[in-house]
């Protein structure tokens, strides 16, 4: 499969969270994201509660399906950042580390030029970070010591989901 | 794939309805998010053209609980049913944990249903995913209607494999959570087995 399961674990979560914090100050921003390809937030920091973050996840990462799409028509292997303008905020995104995707919102206290070179810095960080984490998934998959919380589920757990 | 969080001790996973224009995706999400508690679910989106054909998708978040202290989110989406859509299809299918196949049991939309099942294993495959693999049910939707073929003749074209698949009115609701609880099921017991 292209993309194998993202598995999230504590440590590179605040490195992670430590990250974007740092990116949301130096940028300026106002809310940061940082989403699966496949729609599913993996976490944000700043001004996080205005938002509905669940759909802007999903319409993130249905917007650069698209866009990758329209990439590969023309030859292209993707467009790795989007610039969508509005009248106060705008939206800088860009893929980090090949499939995660990191969301930037701004308003005029800030500037595309600053928001671009602040993110080139901070996906360095995020990619190597996100490398380790692959590495740590792989390595606890090969040696069985996976503390999967779903091993002992039984059909009455699900049942009660619907309940 | 399903996204695991251990330090938010949460898991999403991602299902996708399938099945030729008109077949009732959109309302099986529409029926789901009528009957889901406001504390459960988020906002349901619909990129929809004018005349409420869906261009892109549909999507519903859906927090069902906690299974073994883990909050258990399944995002439902939808794709453009419409054949010239093909492209937009394939994109939705990426990360997919299961597939609900929404089959139109009116006689006339028997060649659609057959093609729309052929195009997704197709789409599928493109993505590395093989449908006899992965968590996958059938809904025969429509049974209210006159016109409709037996469910026997739609589980002998559209259901070779004999995976799981259920009778549904989506207008109505009748079958609808059957056959989303029975994909959840399905998707859970993939990740027991640690797939």
């Amino acid at each position: 499969m292209s993309n194998p399961q993202l598995i999230m674990y504590d440590e590179e979560f605040k490195q992670i969270n430590a990250v974007i914090e740092k990116l949301l100050r130096e940028a300026n921003a106002k809310v940061i994201f940082l989403v699966d390809k496949n729609g599913q937030l993996i976490t944000g920091c700043g001004e996080t509660e205005r938002f509905d973050t669940t759909s802007l996840a999903s319409l993130t990462a249905g917007n650069i399906a698209a866009t990758g799409g329209l990439a590969k028509l023309i030859g292209e292997k993707e467009f790795s950042i989007l610039f969508h303008e509005g009248e106060k905020d705008n939206l800088h995104i860009s893929i980090v580390a090949g499939r995660v995707i990191l969301v930037v919102l701004f308003d005029t206290r800030s500037s595309l030029g600053l928001v671009r070179l602040r993110v080139k810095k901070a996906s360095e960080e995020l990619s190597a970070i996100f490398g380790r984490l692959l590495q740590k998934s792989e390595e606890k998959e090969k040696s069985g010591d996976s503390e999967f919380p779903f091993a002992e589920i039984t059909d009455d757990d699900i049942d009660n989901l619907f309940s | 794939m399903s996204f695991i969080n251990y330090a938010s001790r949460e898991i999403n996973c991602k299902i996708v309805y399938y099945g030729p224009g008109l077949c009732g995706k959109t309302t099986n999400l529409q029926f789901v998010y009528q009957k889901t508690a406001p504390e459960a679910k988020g906002k349901m989106i619909s990129l929809a053209t004018e005349t409420e054909r869906t261009l892109f998708f549909d999507f519903l978040p859906l927090a069902l609980g906690e299974i073994r202290g883990f909050k258990t989110r399944f995002h439902l989406y939808t794709v453009p049913g419409q054949v010239f859509y093909d492209a937009s299809r394939k994109l939705i299918l990426k990360g997919v944990d299961g597939v609900v196949f929404v089959a139109d049991s009116q006689e006339e939309r028997m060649d659609a249903n057959i093609e729309s099942v052929e195009n997704l294993r197709i789409n599928l495959a493109e993505q590395g995913y093989d449908l006899d693999k992965i968590p996958y049910v059938v809904q025969y939707n429509k049974r209210d209607l006159p016109n409709v073929v037996s469910v026997e003749e739609l589980r002998r074209e559209l259901n070779p494999t004999n995976v799981p698949d259920f009778e549904a009115c989506a207008t109505t609701g009748e079958g609808v959570f059957e056959t989303l609880k029975a994909i959840a099921k399905q998707i859970l017991f993939d990740l027991k087995k640690g797939k």
